[in-house]
């Protein structure tokens, strides 16, 4: 039982505070999801788990099972049990997705997987998600489809198996048949039972396919409302109009 | 007592093997504003005196100035490379005659001394061998290099640069391609002071194909120059030219120049030369020039592109946020720039060495 625990996070960037307190706990087997305008500081959150450089932490705490995550690295959060599925994954030039991806399951299990286990494991994960095998010798990210880098994203949360999967915008530009496939691969790891999850979007179609326990409403910074799978349901009727200032 | 210049137009340039038919470099000169002169130890302005020699290995015959195959491929075309095919004391033939399975491999090595040295390769008509030049050592070397790829043959050259830190060396590299000659040149520069060198690539006929590969790191301190010069003086030739260089650490500094010049004679031809080079500190620097001139319409293709980059820190929090440590990350990104280099090298040995290399270049 893992256990995520943010209290009163406040963060900047380049001096102007994009995020206001926000408190938030995410348990192994939960489905919380982020719900909010854009601009609203949805992504900030992502970035400022997951130790972004841009963003300086200004006040509050987050905690890993009582570990202090803010004073850990960016790979060291990853390696505690922290992934975070990126809206806009980076191209990494002449690195292999094979390579990446092994490379990467060596850092976080702590030794590196057995060849001959490991090959089938990626080739199952990747078939899983619909991903022509070709695509392990593609290099990381580079001339990817929108669709191509979530299913890439996706693959990595299967094959690390996180404590705390954070999904940032992972159904933006995606047509139906890849937002299924990439929400089974999601489904996959909530049915475990072992991994927390934080979905954060800005439309309700994606919860069609994850359905969420727990439904924040994000407006300036901090977390405004809190409620089931049924705020999910107003948002998608009323937008968010009823929780951002009439000026705006 | 000034010859005019051989070669006219946008790359124009005296071509002598008579020393004085240079003046003194000054650093004035557009293919020396580059180069740190106070670091040659005198070769620029004569006052060097080169007395010394270095070791060479391998399977060669012995060779002087006097051999009627210097100065077949190479003219030279500065005082320093003049003097070096004047006055070298030892010379090294390498005859190639057949195709060859194994490498043949020269190692140069400096005694700390000051050397000339000259290298003739002489591929013989449908041979087909790769030749390895490995550089190290300390010292200050002007050496040449001559290829003389016969009709149809296939020659791979490696020069490998992994002096000590205080060498220096100056290098032309002339590659002279006969008819529907293959040629691969492939240049790895990791150690040095300084090294500065010219390959440059001519058709004797049509059909030529040649492929110049270049990879350099430089570290604080070190000037790692590479100026390449591909003459099309026959038709339906091609060439390719993909430079990338990697610099980290206070004065590291590389220079690429890519000169391509295709001539009224060169139809058909097609050309593409690419240089990538990546900053991995704010204090090192990388210049990179190419250069394309065109005297007729009737070409298959010619084209260059070259970029200079900062390392992105964003492919770094990628890597890491997939728990990969900080420094391997690293390691993965700057071996990823140059991977589109060492996979087309196509001898693994020197790859598994290439790849050692980078990672102490990288750990240090």
């Amino acid at each position: 039982m893992t256990t995520l625990e943010i209290h009163d996070l406040s963060v900047s960037v380049e001096d102007k505070a994009i995020l206001t307190g926000v408190n938030l706990t995410i348990r192994s087997g939960e489905t919380h999801a982020i719900m909010g305008p854009n601009g609203s500081g949805k992504s900030t959150l992502a970035y400022s788990l997951a130790g972004h450089p841009k963003y300086t932490v200004t006040g509050g705490t987050v905690t890993l099972d009582g570990q202090d995550v803010l004073s850990m690295s960016v790979d060291e959060r990853a390696r505690a049990g922290m992934f975070l599925a990126m809206q806009y994954p980076v191209e990494v030039p002449g690195v292999t997705v094979s390579n990446f991806l092994r490379t990467a399951a060596t850092a976080v299990r702590g030794e590196a997987p057995a060849l001959r286990h490991w090959v089938k494991e990626q080739k199952a994960a990747m078939a899983a998600l619909d991903m022509d095998p070709a695509f392990a010798s593609r290099n990381v990210n580079e001339g990817f489809s929108g669709g191509e880098k979530k299913r890439h994203e996706i693959l990595q949360l299967e094959l690390l198996k996180p404590k705390i999967a954070i999904l940032d915008e992972t159904d933006s530009g995606l047509d139906v048949d890849a937002l299924r496939v990439v929400s089974e691969g999601v489904n996959r790891v909530r049915a475990t039972g072992e991994t927390g999850t934080l979905l954060i979007t800005h439309y309700t179609r994606i919860l069609r396919y994850i359905q969420p326990d727990f439904v924040h409403v994000f407006v300036g910074g901090k977390i405004v409302e809190e409620g089931g799978k049924e705020l999910a349901d107003e948002l998608e009727a009323n937008g968010y109009a009823r929780f951002t200032p009439a000026a705006v | 007592m000034a010859s005019p210049p051989l070669v006219e137009g946008k790359f124009a340039r005296h071509l002598s093997r008579d020393p004085d038919a240079f003046p003194a470099i000054t650093g004035r000169e557009e293919e020396w504003r580059f180069t740190p002169l106070y670091r040659l130890r005198g070769l620029h302005d004569g006052t060097a005196v080169v007395d010394g020699t270095i070791t060479v290995t391998g399977e060669f015959e012995t060779i002087g100035p006097d051999h009627p195959l210097v100065g077949t491929a190479l003219v030279p075309a500065d005082r320093p490379a003049a003097l070096a095919m004047r006055d070298f004391k030892e010379g090294q033939l390498v005859t190639v005659d057949g195709e060859l399975d194994e490498p043949i491999s020269l190692r140069i090595k400096g005694n700390g001394e000051s050397s000339y040295g000259h290298v003739v390769i002489d591929a013989k008509p449908f041979s087909k061998a790769v030749v390895v030049l490995d550089h190290l050592g300390s010292g200050t070397h002007v050496g040449a290099v001559e290829v003389l790829v016969g009709d149809s043959a296939d020659i791979t050259l490696v020069s490998v640069q992994d002096w000590d830190d205080d060498a220096v060396h100056l290098s032309a590299q002339a590659a002279r391609l006969g008819r529907d000659a293959r040629f691969k040149s492939v240049v790895i520069t990791l150690g040095g002071d300084l090294v500065r060198l010219n390959p440059t690539v001519s058709y004797a006929g049509p059909g030529g194909d040649a492929e110049l590969l270049g990879l350099a790191f430089a570290d604080a301190g070190q000037h790692l120059e590479h100026r390449l010069l591909v003459e099309h003086t026959a038709p339906s030739c091609k060439s390719r030219v993909t430079y990338k260089a990697a610099a980290q650490g206070m004065e590291a500094h590389t220079v690429w120049i890519g000169d391509v010049v295709i001539r009224k004679e060169a139809t058909g031809t097609d050309t593409y030369e690419l240089n990538r080079n990546l900053l991995l500190s704010d204090e090192a620097r990388a210049d990179s020039v190419p250069n394309l001139e065109i005297e007729t319409g009737e070409i298959a293709g010619a084209g260059h592109a070259s970029a200079t980059g900062r390392f992105d820190d964003n492919q770094l929090f990628y890597l890491q946020s997939r728990g990969i440590p900080a420094d391997e990350a690293r390691r993965m990104v700057v071996r990823g720039f140059f991977h589109e280099i060492v996979r087309r090298i196509g001898i693994p040995d020197l790859e598994d060495r290439l790849d050692a290399a980078l990672d102490s270049e990288l750990s240090a």
